[in-house]
């Protein structure tokens, strides 16, 4: 476990870079961790889809799937890959400040 | 930062239900890690990419030695379903559903559906060759998102770097 500073805030990450406590993440945050992980901008659908993962890794404790995405955001999964390019399943969770996906679809 | 893509190909050989999913679960997991995926269905495997058989792939309980009664619900430990039973008309088609449901209760798409979600998300899908041959099938035959038919050949060299699975 160690911290690391995103946007001027220090967070706790494991490590493979997922924060650890998801009340320490904030809009700011999740930018500059999606401009680490080479996504410079953050449209309204990034938001959609970030959102939507806030939602439910807050309720459940743990980042959703892809498909869980898909189905709940209501993002197509070409649209969510185009989104999040190489990795999607890692980055989102990452940018939302939760833990790595549990699941296997 | 010209570190090539960690690359992936799956042979798929079976048309069996149970012997469908590893490569489309893998395969998934794979792409939603950025891994570049590639699967070449060959012989039997054709029947996942074919429009008239990939809505009713099987599971048959005959010879397979673990499937058991306790898969039914029923608390019955090592005990198997005989041989003698799995012959009976209808039991490769109950086996089947009992499978699905289990699939479906984890929210697991078929196989149709999962094919399709990796398509979208980059997967490449090629038909072998000498099976199209061998079976008398053509492009037509089989469901969108296979890009070619190719032969043994070009899925050497269209996989030169990949980690490779046969199932």
């Amino acid at each position: 476990m160690s911290t690391k500073e995103f946007a001027g805030k220090t967070v706790q990450v494991n490590d493979e870079g997922f924060m650890t406590d998801p009340n320490e993440w904030d809009k700011d945050v999740a930018v500059a961790i999606a401009s680490e992980e080479g996504i410079a901008d953050l449209s309204e659908d990034h938001w959609t889809v970030i959102n939507y993962c806030r939602e439910v890794g807050i309720e459940s404790g743990t980042a959703p799937t892809l498909r869980n995405i898909t189905k709940g955001a209501g993002v197509p999964t070409k649209q969510l890959f185009g989104l999040f390019p190489k990795g999607p399943a890692k980055k989102v969770a990452k940018i939302s400040g939760l833990g790595k996906p549990e699941g296997c679809v | 930062m010209s570190e090539e893509n960690r690359k992936i190909a799956f042979i798929c050989s079976k048309g069996n239900l149970d012997m469908v999913y590893p490569a489309l679960v893998m395969g998934w997991a794979a792409l939603g890690n950025g891994i570049d995926v590639t699967i070449f269905f060959t012989f039997w495997g054709m029947d996942m990419i074919r429009e008239l058989r990939v809505d009713h792939l099987q599971v048959a309980p005959v010879a397979n030695t673990s499937m058991k009664m306790s898969m039914m619900g029923v608390d019955t430990g090592n005990l198997g379903i005989p041989n003698i039973m799995g012959v009976l008309p209808g039991m490769t088609a109950f086996a089947t559903k009992l499978m699905k449901d289990k699939m479906d209760g984890l929210d697991v798409p078929p196989v149709r559906e999962y094919l399709e979600m990796m398509v979208d998300a980059g997967a490449k899908l090629y038909g072998c060759k000498m099976s199209v041959d061998m079976f008398d099938l053509e492009m037509d035959d089989f469901i969108p998102g296979v890009i070619d038919v190719v032969t043994a050949g070009d899925f050497m060299d269209m996989t030169e770097g990949s980690q490779i699975v046969f199932i």
